[in-house]
């Protein structure tokens, strides 16, 4: 295979980290929903740590997306 | 037209500076929206800060904001961290200033730097080191080694804590920057795409329509994006401002 070739194959795999940030981002939301709505009382308190996670979970993914950049940028 | 996403995130001199050793004092476009952004911050602090018993709406604003870092301290910290506040308070609105402005057209996001986001991570994890060591002691590097474990685990666990502890500032740093780029990246490749249909003219001008109305949304979510990863960089320097304070957990 060609090294160019090969290079943009390579990216294209490493922005599938995406996929799990974006499954855990859905994840995060939805349980946080079921939560509040059983308990809308402490569902303020709760925002926080659901903002957290979310930044925690999408950084993930865009390690992903940083790595492609990294791989498209390097000089065969 | 410039067809390069990436572009936009061109380092271009504004003016020359002395080469001092290895530093090159250089003012660029970068260093010129960091102090556009830091004047920013002056100038709305202190448009803010009228000091009236009854707050008008600027004023109530600038109160707000101090009450927001505040509560966030003492609730994620407890209120012996309040010492550290105004370092909080100064990274939070320095870090949203650079997302806000780097909205604008033409401004240049200096946050989409890794340069800028490594300095602001590296140096928030080297002051808890030294607080941490300056309050505690030697005492402090226990917190690599949590209390009440079978004797065993702690050949696992130690090397476990000490990785998780180094790489707070390369996650620290890459997430601010990688939120920047990327959203940035997207805009622009969603603009080119615009441009590209608005050229070939007749029907495909007309479906321009579709990614124009998506382009907005996007910017929505940059905004907010933009908001969220201030408040979350200055969440997390509370988060690690704990191992000051709570050695034992």
């Amino acid at each position: 295979m060609d090294a160019e070739a090969a290079k943009f194959i390579g990216a294209g795999i490493a922005g599938t980290a995406l996929i799990g940030a974006g499954i855990g981002i859905g994840s995060i939301f939805s349980n946080y929903l079921s939560g509040a709505l059983r308990n809308p009382s402490a569902a303020a308190s709760q925002r926080t740590n659901l903002l957290l996670g979310f930044a925690l979970c999408e950084a993930t993914g865009l390690f992903g997306f940083v790595l492609a950049i990294i791989i498209l940028n390097t000089p065969v | 037209m410039a067809n390069d996403p990436m572009k936009q995130f061109e380092i271009k001199e504004i003016f020359n500076g002395p080469q001092i050793g290895p530093f090159d004092l250089t003012f660029t476009n970068s260093s010129l929206w960091m102090v556009i952004g830091a004047v920013a911050v002056i100038g709305f602090l202190s448009l803010t800060a009228r000091g009236k018993l009854v707050p008008g709406r600027l004023q109530s604003l600038g109160e707000l904001s101090y009450e927001f870092i505040a509560n966030m301290v003492k609730d994620t910290t407890g209120p012996e961290a309040m010492r550290f506040f105004p370092f909080v308070f100064t990274l939070f609105f320095f870090i949203l200033f650079a997302n806000i402005l780097g909205m604008n057209p033409y401004a240049f996001t200096t946050t989409s730097h890794l340069a800028v986001t490594v300095s602001l991570a590296v140096f928030t994890v080297v002051m808890v080191i030294v607080a941490g060591i300056w309050k505690n002691g030697f005492k402090w590097f226990k917190i690599f080694a949590p209390s009440g474990l079978p004797l065993p685990m702690y050949i696992l666990i130690i090397p476990i804590e000490i990785i998780s502890f180094l790489s707070r500032p390369i996650t620290l740093a890459v997430r601010l920057f990688a939120n920047m780029t990327a959203g940035h990246v997207m805009l622009k490749l969603f603009a080119i795409f615009i441009a590209f249909l608005v050229g070939q003219g007749g029907l495909m001008a007309g479906i321009a329509i579709v990614p124009i109305i998506g382009t907005l949304a996007i910017i929505a979510l940059e905004f907010l994006v933009a908001g969220l990863q201030a408040f979350v960089f200055a969440i997390l320097t509370c988060v690690y401002l704990n191992d000051v304070y709570h050695v034992d957990h």
